[in-house]
């Protein structure tokens, strides 16, 4: 991991650091929902995860990612089998599959919405996507978050408005499981990098994007993380990365992903 | 056996109060020309069934549902549905929310004749909270609880498909027929449109036959309209029309869905068609890039 960059955008760094919760996971399906979850999962497999499976967002698998947007009229995808909507559930269902999405609301225990905001169930005031496959995928593998935007409207003092997936609550548990069948991985924020690995999985912070502060990320969250001693700086990309994400994104839709598309390093003036 | 009939004559077989399910999948070949007739018609307090877009949104705002059972209500590009929105913001929607995976689960039930088929999906979240008619079981074979997502039975299937013969055999040659299958099985009566009527004969090219995903005796009855689908895509024929539903979007913001109905649904789907742009222009919308 030499040739470390010094000229690189915030997405990309997100981009790098989300594609980190793919290391390790083997031949599972990579899913990435959005611009950066998508080239996170499609980095890590033209790098160091070259076993993990990818849909081409429609009804395929690849051997190789697409790139993002108009690919052109010679462009052959590399299809390695059918993988329509009704066939995803048999993998979500079988485990094998990894998934980084970005729901509208965190809380403290992991879990995430996705439906609807405020007033009442019967009659919300903000009205979202709905549940998705949120509690299927929660319950079923491993998850990751994205989160484009680090405040307390995301990570929510009490509990998310709507439960859409199944986090490390002792109240919600189900007869029989125990919150280690739970399996939260990363989440990835334009501050910092946090986990689940704290105490009784309380959230942690990872580590601090380039020129982030603990306080900042205090500041933003609305509840309290465990915070080690010595928090150590996100790793910036490296040449090859930045080469890599900007053969899967021809199109630069990683600048629109983050508002005001900051530098990844933002601790100079 | 022929099976052909018109978009009014399935119409005049729904009723009031009924549970119908919508085949296809966001903005993807939904059974537009079925659900337009339905704008048409005197229908209401219908039970929708759906991996939801606009057929949803348009049949909420025109006030035909009583009950949506859904997992998302989505055009994908616009991922909010304007009007799914104002009719949950209203109030006046019951809802059954569910996870994307229990709806296939609850429509297979309803396929084999079972009352429920156990899941773990749903355990730990405000889909069990807020469902209180979805039960959790204990299973006879280990210590944990489980949800039993109970059969969506429904009174009628709308599908849209690429081809059909007159007996109601049903390709989708798209790359994905989502959960159509299933729709059609868990229907008591399954009504298909088709964008072509094709001699029975064309499906004993077996690559042809292996594009048709249930037996023809789950299909009721078979709507020739040739661009049926539009505003969905019916890939390969043609995508969706993005501008169409961003000028249906803007209509949630002004002049509200009798503004969008009057200038498009029309007494016929032949009206229709005109006053979108004909069928020549449907066919010619570009298949989306994801």
């Amino acid at each position: 991991m030499s040739n470390t960059a010094t000229d690189y955008t915030l997405a990309e760094l997100c981009i790098v650091a989300a594609a980190e919760a793919f290391r390790g996971e083997g031949e599972v399906l990579a899913t990435g929902i959005g611009v950066i979850p998508r080239l996170a999962a499609s980095l890590a497999m033209k790098t160091f995860n070259p076993d993990l499976m990818m849909t081409d967002s429609e009804a395929f698998l690849l051997s190789e990612p697409n790139p993002l947007g108009a690919r052109g009229n010679d462009f052959v995808q590399a299809n390695e089998t059918w993988m329509g909507f009704s066939r995803i559930f048999d993998n979500v269902w079988s485990g094998r599959r990894h998934a980084m999405l970005g729901p509208t609301q965190i809380d403290r225990f992991g879990q995430s919405n996705t439906s609807a905001l405020g007033g009442t169930y019967q009659q919300p005031k903000v009205m979202m996507l709905g549940a998705r496959g949120f509690p299927g995928n929660s319950i079923s593998h491993p998850n990751s978050f994205f989160v484009p935007s680090h405040n307390r409207k995301v990570f929510v003092e009490g509990e998310c408005d709507f439960v859409s997936s199944i986090g490390y609550n002792p109240a919600r548990l189900p007869k029989g499981r125990s919150l280690d069948d739970v399996d939260i991985r990363l989440v990835v924020t334009d501050l910092c990098v946090l986990d689940f690995g704290g105490a009784g999985h309380r959230m942690r912070l990872v580590s601090l994007h380039p020129g982030m502060t603990v306080e900042q990320v205090r500041e933003n969250t609305g509840f309290e993380l465990e915070i080690p001693a010595e928090v150590p700086v996100t790793v910036a990309p490296t040449a090859e990365q930045l080469a890599i994400i900007a053969a899967l994104d021809p199109h630069n839709q990683r600048a629109q992903q983050i508002r005001d598309n900051p530098p990844g390093d933002r601790s100079g003036g | 056996m022929d099976k052909q009939m018109s978009a009014a004559q399935v119409v005049a077989q729904l009723h009031d109060g009924m549970t119908i399910g919508i085949g296809g999948w966001g903005p993807r070949r939904k059974p537009m020309a079925l659900v337009r007739e339905i704008l048409r018609s005197d229908l209401k307090d219908l039970t929708l069934v759906s991996y939801g877009g606009a057929d949803v949104g348009m049949l909420c705002a025109a006030g035909k549902v009583k009950k949506l059972v859904f997992a998302f209500v989505s055009l994908d590009f616009i991922p909010l549905e304007p009007y799914f929105r104002q009719a949950r913001q209203s109030g006046a929607l019951e809802v059954m929310e569910i996870d994307e995976g229990m709806m296939l689960l609850g429509l297979r039930a309803a396929a084999w004749g079972l009352p429920f088929i156990p899941t773990e999906v749903g355990l730990g979240t405000d889909i069990i909270r807020q469902n209180p008619g979805i039960k959790l079981i204990d299973s006879p074979y280990d210590d944990r609880e489980w949800v039993a997502m109970p059969a969506l039975k429904l009174d009628a299937a709308l599908i849209h498909v690429d081809r059909a013969d007159v007996r109601g055999v049903c390709q989708i040659a798209g790359p994905d027929h989502y959960l159509d299958d299933w729709y059609a099985r868990a229907a008591s009566k399954t009504y298909v449109s088709c964008d072509e009527l094709v001699e029975t004969d064309f499906f004993r090219d077996p690559a042809q036959a292996r594009l048709v995903f249930w037996e023809r005796a789950a299909t009721t009855g078979v709507v020739h309209i040739p661009g049926g689908a539009h505003p969905t895509s019916c890939n390969p024929l043609y995508g969706f029309d993005v501008p169409h539903f961003k000028a249906y979007a803007a209509t949630a913001g002004e002049g509200g869905i009798t503004a969008y109905l009057d200038k498009y649904l029309g007494s016929s789907e032949q009206e229709y068609q005109q006053n979108v742009g004909g069928l020549a222009a449907i066919r010619a919308i570009a298949l989306p890039t994801y």
